[in-house]
């Protein structure tokens, strides 16, 4: 089969920008939102801990939360909130230079491969990174950007320094998932060595059980320096 | 199938050896010196679904319960009744124990007599040295004990002029998973290939002790995110059976629905892996877009891309209308349409033919010597299917035909995940008209016994099979998880043997092998 003439006939599989504008809960999962609510049985329900009462205010600690909906299935439940604009810097991001190329280097650390999945989906031709100018590279010493996820087992730990040691200047690292943050439901476990920043400097945080593809996207674009919160320009 | 002759006539052999009927298996209770012959009259008619620790008990130690299940036949536990924790190997009457027993001696610091290769599996030693047995005791404390400083470097098999060992990893291309390969070679050709595996270990089922049952599925799905809902229903179903309550019919009937739904997404997912090896990249990305598809169904219908937080104890946490349901189907059909025009074209295109057929081949009687499961099990001519041996939820109120190749090639492990795409689709379509609606989703359960059960589940690549026991508060006691990346990764060396190393990426693609699934 002539699979170039193949690819042709499909129809148009990116995302529109009205698409990511507002994204379906298939995009998505969304997340819990800080709820007005007093509840002292609130606390035991998270089985992460992410749970903090603070002036009849629940919040969330993002970095802990795995989005089980325990907290949301129950009466009274917390608020839900939609979209993806979940990536927080720790660093400035990259100088300008990079706000048309990216080289990507993903390391699993741990992962249970959903993350690893989602980074995969990214360059399916639903999300498309190429078309920001991001790519994913074998070679450590070829990447800007460092992507971990999982929660850095004792036996990868090594492996990830090395690899951190070996990203040539300027770099970023950019942790992905509860469990990267913070190990998140694994963060008990003996076979852990603990969340990624306490290996290695972290630039930017995306939280999310696994975070949606069109979050890392999100992250990335704020490291490039291209991130815009209304409908992206393509080109 | 003749079980109870052989129950019958290992009791009239050894009339001493006592036979408990525990909720639903059989357990024999055996010394050491009894177990390799118990195991050799079992290896040809029952299937070994792996080694599970138990608690004693009497004197808070751990006992080993070997488990076997016959096709629609029972499940028997064999236990060693030993404290003195030395066992003899039965790798050598069944080479699918191996890697379990390694495991076991290096969690349990159980010794297997006679075992040739025990030592840095599962705890690498330049972290935790032998002896450390993690898992033994009910303690988070981690003793290392004092060991002679050892050569950790991997044996090496080939001894030609000229040869030399070629490491692949833990860290390689794109979004790979952690692992480590060590492939033998004299040239092009891999003569043999050492995996290192367990970079990624967790520790799952040490932190699954003293769960509650609900947090506990939460870290069950995470075993594996790409085939969640089949772990998360193992461990639930093993639960459920301890707590001796029945899962409503609707809720049945709907986690086969999601079971499959996730066997067409996973299969995909694999199948978008091959063709991105074989470097055809327009069907791959092709592929990848359905994978997406179903994807987004997945969090919009079940509020979850990887339908985690899905299943829950006794049923599921959500419920949908018919027409919903409905709607689910036809969008699951499109997409089974064009993974189908996919493949069809693919059995036409020779550059792709090229690189899959006569490549990565397992023989059958290397696959039932590795006990083998999962489609690549049954592409080598393995007719093994726990949904159709041991049904299990809704499956027998469901007709369908179990496809099996023969050549256990490449080209018959994807031909193999095509014919399973469909007839995943078709028990799907079976399932709308048996719901009875206004039914409950879950039935409140509560463990109040102790005791051990087991859950099997054929999840998208294989058996899952999860002992857990629970102790009198409802809470797990100990658990093991026998999933089958642990029993596939295991005769993956076998088929990478012989090949040249530009085959290499391309047979593991067709394995369709979870790192995350392995190493737990």
């Amino acid at each position: 089969m002539l699979w170039f003439r193949e690819g042709l006939y499909q129809s148009l599989k990116t995302l529109t920008p009205q698409e990511e504008f507002s994204p379906s809960p298939g995009l998505t999962p969304g997340r819990p939102a800080p709820t007005a609510m007093e509840d002292a049985a609130l606390g035991a329900i998270c089985p992460t801990h992410a749970l903090q009462e603070q002036e009849r205010l629940v919040e969330i600690d993002y970095a802990r939360c795995i989005q089980c909906h325990f907290c949301h299935q129950r009466t009274p439940g917390m608020n839900w909130e939609a979209g993806y604009h979940w990536a927080e810097m720790k660093s400035p991001g990259l100088p300008a230079p990079f706000r048309h190329s990216l080289q990507v280097r993903v390391i699993d650390a741990g992962d249970c491969g959903a993350c690893l999945n989602e980074i995969h989906q990214l360059a399916s031709p639903v999300y498309s990174l190429h078309r920001f100018g991001i790519s994913f590279t074998p070679a450590p010493r070829d990447a800007d950007v460092l992507m971990v996820t999982g929660p850095v087992t004792v036996s990868i730990k090594e492996a990830l320094e090395e690899a951190f040691g070996a990203v040539p200047e300027p770099k970023r690292v950019m942790a992905i998932g509860t469990c990267a943050l913070s190990g998140g439901i694994f963060a008990s476990s003996f076979a852990v060595a603990g969340p990624v920043d306490q290996v290695i400097p972290v630039d930017i945080e995306i939280p999310g059980c696994p975070p949606p593809p069109l979050a890392i996207l999100d992250g990335c674009r704020l490291i490039m320096g291209v991130r815009s919160k209304y409908p992206i320009k393509e080109g | 199938m003749n079980y109870e002759n052989w129950l019958k006539n290992i009791l009239d052999r050894h009339s001493a050896i006592p036979v408990t009927i525990e909720r639903d298996w059989i357990r024999v209770t055996v010394s050491p010196n009894l177990l390799p012959e118990l195991v050799g009259a079992l290896t040809h008619d029952w299937i070994f679904a792996g080694i599970v620790p138990e608690n004693d008990p009497g004197i808070q130690a751990v006992r080993l319960l070997y488990v076997f299940y016959a096709q629609h036949g029972p499940w028997v536990g064999i236990e060693v009744s030993n404290h003195d924790q030395s066992v003899p190997t039965v790798s050598a009457l069944l080479f699918a124990a191996d890697w379990q027993e390694r495991e076991m001696e290096d969690l349990f610091d159980v010794h297997f007599e006679g075992h040739p290769q025990l030592g840095d599996f599962v705890l690498h030693d330049d972290h935790w040295p032998e002896g450390t047995a993690p898992m033994r005791r009910h303690s988070w404390e981690i003793h290392p004990k004092a060991t002679e400083p050892q050569d950790l470097s991997m044996p090496r098999i080939v001894e030609a002029p000229g040869s030399f060992v070629m490491p692949v990893g833990p860290v390689y291309s794109g979004t790979a998973e952690s692992i480590q390969f060590h492939l033998e070679t004299v040239g092009e050709e891999i003569v043999f290939a050492h995996i290192r595996p367990f970079y990624k270990y967790r520790a799952v089922e040490k932190i699954l002790e003293g769960q509650e049952p609900s947090v506990a599925l939460l870290i069950a799905e995470r075993i594996d995110g790409l085939t969640a809902f089949a772990h998360s229903l193992a461990l639930a179903q093993a639960l459920e059976t301890l707590a001796d309550t029945p899962v409503p019919p609707r809720a049945k009937l709907l986690r086969v629905f999601w079971a499959e739904f996730e066997r067409i997404r996973s299969h995909i997912h694999v199948l978008a892996g091959i063709l991105e090896s074989t470097g055809l990249s327009v069907p791959a990305n092709l592929m990848q877009a359905l994978e997406e598809n179903l994807l987004q169904v997945s969090g919009v219908s079940a509020g979850h891309r990887y339908l985690f937080g899905l299943n829950k104890l006794g049923g599921l946490s959500r419920d949908w209308s018919h027409a919903e349901i409905q709607t689910i189907v036809h969008q699951l059909g499109t997409v089974v349409q064009q993974s189908q025009r996919i493949s069809d074209a693919l059995a036409f295109d020779n550059s792709f033919l090229d690189r899959l057929e006569s490549v990565g081949v397992l023989n059958r009687d290397l696959a039932i010597s590795h006990g083998l499961v999962g489609p690549v099990a049954r592409a080598s001519g393995v007719n093994r299917d726990l949904r159709a041996w041991q049904e299990y939820a809704a499956y027998d109120q469901i007709t369908f035909g179990i496809p099996v190749q023969s050549e256990g090639d490449g080209y018959a492990r994807f031909r193999q995940l095509c014919q399973e795409i469909d007839q995943s689709y078709g028990i799907i379509q079976q399932i709308p008209p048996l719901l009875s609606p206004e039914t409950p989703m879950a039935s409140g359960v509560r463990i109040t016994e102790t005791g051990t059960a087991f859950g099997y589940v054929e999840s998208p690549s294989g058996a899952i099979i999860c002992g857990v026991s629970v102790n009198g508060q409802g809470m797990i006691e100990r658990s093991r998880v026998v999933t089958p990346g642990l029993v596939n990764w295991h005769a993956f060396p076998q088929a990478v043997r012989h090949f040249a190393f530009q085959d290499f990426p391309i047979i593991l693609a067709t394995f369709g092998l979870s790192v995350a699934d392995l190493d737990r």
